[in-house]
């Protein structure tokens, strides 16, 4: 949209607080899922999700990588619904 | 070979390694789509009309919630805000073009496309032509992402339900954000935005959790940078 603009009008105030955008809102669409149930209440006892989810984290924060992350949190889902839950 | 070519054919080579990624992205958005319950041309039409990933991918979670268009459209506008940025730094090499080579620009500037040009631009500030390469990455990003989303939609449709495949959609925003995990006040954001979300989701009315968690996040960041300004 601001290619219809001239000049650099954004301030690098307003630049740095835009790199917060993905921050600010991708944990608004991550949250709710794993933590409420079908009936939107919060569900944190065995909750596969969650455990899942943490793996996920620890598997991207060490490796960087965005597919192994995905991949290690849905394989880690499927064993704990298959075999615990 | 003319300088236009070239510069095109140097956008697609630039922009090619960082296509790996993006073919199971693509997969996981066609397959949510159909696992949803959208047909496959609101499927496919979603990656011709939007081109982005994350904002679709958001729009499926939203529309499968009950959401309102205004609410939905919002929030896919928030998600790919992010975008105002890229037109910001690229207007200083490129606000001498047409309009209707902006518009086309526009369009094909996602996040793959602005990471190689703009590599590019800083370096070939002389080149007449450079818009081509813009041209050239983004096109690739294009093609490569509706053929991914069509594979997504053949796979979707036979995958069962019992592999709780939605849960993908969370996975891949937790993914998206790997970058800031080592940055503390992102951590302390993407707290915010979560509990927000997850407090609102049923006391917010109209589904409008996602814009109100955003909100708060970015009140906060913007605290948190001005708290950081101040020390300088």
């Amino acid at each position: 949209m601001i290619f219809l603009l001239k000049e650099d009008i954004v301030s690098d105030k307003v630049k740095k607080i835009l790199s917060f955008v993905p921050a600010a809102i991708f944990p608004a669409i991550i949250f709710p899922p794993i933590f409420l149930n079908n009936e939107g209440s919060l569900d944190l006892e065995n909750n596969p999700k969650i455990l899942a989810a943490i793996f996920a984290i620890i598997i991207g924060y060490f490796s960087k990588n965005i597919i192994a992350t995905i991949l290690a949190g849905l394989i880690s889902y499927w064993f704990l619904i298959f075999f615990y839950f | 070979m003319n300088n236009r070519l070239k510069t095109l054919a140097k956008g697609i080579t630039d922009v090619s390694p960082l296509m790996i990624p993006v073919v199971p992205f693509g997969i996981i958005y066609g397959v949510i789509g159909m696992e949803l319950g959208l047909s496959a041309y609101m499927t496919f039409g979603m990656s011709v009309i939007i081109f982005g990933g994350a904002s679709q991918i958001a729009l499926l979670q939203l529309f499968s919630g009950g959401a309102s268009s205004f609410v939905t459209i919002i929030s896919v506008g928030a998600v790919n805000s992010r975008h105002l940025l890229y037109g910001a730094v690229f207007s200083e090499y490129l606000s001498h073009l047409k309009i209707t080579w902006k518009i086309i620009l526009s369009y094909v500037l996602i996040d793959q496309a602005f990471a190689v040009s703009n590599t590019y631009f800083k370096k070939n500030k002389e080149n007449e032509y450079k818009h081509y390469h813009l041209l050239g990455a983004g096109f690739t990003c294009w093609i490569i992402w509706q053929i991914s989303t069509i594979l997504g939609i053949v796979l979707g449709s036979v995958v069962p339900e019992e592999l709780g495949l939605s849960f993908t959609i969370s996975l891949t925003f937790l993914a998206l954000l790997i970058s800031d995990f080592r940055k503390f006040k992102n951590i302390i954001v993407m707290l915010v935005s979560g509990l927000v979300a997850t407090i609102g989701y049923t006391t917010i009315p109209f589904h409008a959790y996602i814009i109100v968690a955003a909100l708060s996040a970015l009140m906060v960041a913007t605290l948190l940078t001005s708290i950081d300004l101040k020390k300088k």
